[in-house]
């Protein structure tokens, strides 16, 4: 992978802080977030709903999900913090309350700057062109006209699907889509970054390329956040690591301390999958 | 609601609403994505059909066959009118952008939710966005319409030129009716279920296919006076007046079209701003 992997960033970028005077670029207070659910259990259909109205009973579909149940943490500038846990741990839920786009039920996110999700694919249409496309998607992100002709050439070198950006984009295979959706997400630098998943997609080529890129967008941003099940990916690019579970924070702490205690909880058996580093580190 | 004082200076609380000025500053700054955003949807639209955007003309002309046969043809709703095929021509695109702008504009959160839980913008740009679409969606059938009206003996005059501001301000009434229910129907999922049923009662009232005149002749005053003051069937007079003879109007449609226009786009704009923070929870 890219040169020098999970360190912390070049200290002729970043002058290196003491932990007393780090400034902090997140800090999470007590959230709580939750879900309603409307429908889904709903049983008896028309005529027990009906029947609910007439006797002013609850309805028992409106129900709601803890996704995540009292966080705490701070972040700051120059880390990258990788969250691990199982489905439905809350790592994505917890992501956009960073991100300012689900309110908590309770406890307060505070952010430096803007968080933003990397991620574009809900701006963007099918049945239009990939051109017509880097256009809509960098609109939705917040870029201007101008920004956008001046970044047009670079963002489709970067995708690297060649003259198929004048095709609509459900021609595309779903590596080439998602190349072009991760060229888009990518072209700007918010304070705060947001990855979820981004890097399980596209072929190995490009995998490669877009983790050099997050490495680049990390040492802009100030702050990143990851959210993967590739616990090798979380070693590498990751300089801490918070373990959820069930909504609640298990572990919170250095990369590797924290992955290891992951994996002898959850993966035992199964380190063999591990790559090479991961083993020679511990 | 008190709210918590920051951790530390420079730290801003994560999708906290912004104040009015600034929410509108930066809703004006998203005006090109909501551009970008309405034409991509509204061709979208008719992508995948063999016949694509000639639907844009084909729809509204179908709409005013069907309208025409039932109730020229077979309930003579036509009494008292000069040239009712204008005059329902007219009702129908005119009318039909106002329910289309209410029954898109309940499903412009709720339609987008992808959008809204990955990126951050003012939400008001969704609302405005389909209301766009139906105002584009006018204007094509605008092309229906004028061959109709000049075919069926009206003449060409500079009146038709008062069809402008007309739309204008039935556009920003439509916009406030987008506004309200973008965020009533983000609250209240059935809202999509209600409404179809109260765009065609307020249709059957708005004399889109009689004549008020005539339905009014020998009953209470009153009845006449909430009739007059329908927006529905005060933008449709103003549209009449613009293109047909015989349908003269006084200055208070005027008035009337430029109150509701501008008191209902404050007070929607206000609410929907209001609710600005929960539409992430949906």
């Amino acid at each position: 992978m890219s040169d020098q992997p999970g360190q912390s960033p070049d200290p002729g970028e970043l002058p290196t802080v003491e932990p007393e005077t780090r400034e902090q670029t997140v800090v999470v207070d007590d959230v709580h977030l939750t879900y309603r659910i409307i429908g889904g259990s709903r049983r008896g259909g028309a005529p027990a709903a009906f029947r609910r109205i007439v006797l002013r009973e609850a309805a028992p579909g409106q129900r709601s999900v803890l996704a995540v149940r009292g966080v705490s943490f701070s972040a700051y500038r120059g880390e990258a913090i990788g969250l691990i846990g199982p489905n439905g741990s809350g790592k994505s839920t917890l992501l956009r309350a960073v991100a300012g786009l689900m309110a908590p039920s309770q406890g307060v996110v505070w952010t430096r700057g803007q968080a933003s999700l990397l991620g574009v694919s809900a701006a963007m249409m099918g049945a239009m062109s990939g051109e017509q496309n880097i256009t809509l998607g960098c609109l939705a992100i917040g870029m201007t006209p101008a920004e956008i002709a001046e970044q047009y050439d670079s963002i489709c070198d970067f995708a690297g699907i060649g003259d198929f950006v004048h095709m609509p984009m459900n021609t595309y295979s779903s590596g080439m889509g998602a190349r072009l959706r991760f060229a888009i997400a990518a072209a700007r630098t918010p304070d705060i970054l947001l990855i979820d998943e981004a890097l399980a997609t596209g072929d190995a080529q490009f995998r490669r390329r877009s983790e050099k890129r997050i490495l680049e967008l990390r040492e802009q941003a100030g702050t990143v956040f990851l959210v993967s099940h590739g616990l090798a990916i979380i070693r590498e690019s990751c300089t801490r690591a918070i373990w959820l579970e069930a909504g609640k924070i298990v572990l919170d702490g250095d990369a590797n301390a924290v992955v290891d205690a992951y994996e002898d909880r959850h993966d035992r058996g199964s380190r063999t999958a591990a790559p090479a580093k991961t083993q020679a580190r511990s | 609601m008190t709210l918590p004082e920051a951790p530390a200076p420079g730290l801003q609380r994560a999708g906290a609403r912004l104040p009015i000025d600034e929410y509108s500053r930066r809703l004006w700054q998203r005006r090109w994505f909501v551009v970008a955003y309405s034409s991509a949807s509204n061709s979208v639209g008719y992508e995948g059909n063999f016949l694509g955007q000639a639907w844009q003309l084909l729809t509204p002309l179908f709409n005013i066959l069907v309208y025409y046969l039932i109730f020229g043809l077979l309930l003579h709703t036509n009494q008292g009118v000069q040239n009712y095929i204008a005059y329902l021509s007219i009702g129908v695109f005119v009318f039909g952008f106002s329910t289309s702008a209410l029954i898109t504009g309940a499903r412009s959160i709720t339609g987008n939710l992808g959008l809204v839980r990955t990126l951050q913008f003012p939400r008001a740009v969704l609302p405005i966005s389909t209301t766009l679409v139906a105002l584009v969606r006018l204007v094509y059938s605008l092309a229906v319409l004028f061959p109709i009206v000049v075919i069926s003996g009206e003449p060409v005059t500079w009146h038709w030129l008062e069809l402008v501001p007309a739309l204008a301000l039935q556009s920003l009434f439509c916009l406030g009716l987008a506004f309200i229910v973008a965020r009533l129907g983000a609250r209240i999922p059935d809202m999509t279920e209600i409404l179809p049923f109260f765009a065609r009662l307020w249709m059957y009232t708005s004399g889109v296919m009689y004549s008020v005149a005539v339905f009014t002749h020998g009953r209470p005053g009153w009845i006449t006076n909430i009739l007059t003051l329908n927006p529905g069937y005060v933008y449709l007079q103003l549209a009449r007046n613009a293109l047909l003879t015989g349908n003269p109007i006084t200055i208070n449609t005027w008035l009337i079209a430029i109150g509701w226009a501008f008191g209902l786009l404050a007070v929607s704009y206000l609410y929907f701003w209001r609710g600005e923070e929960e539409y992430g929870n949906v």
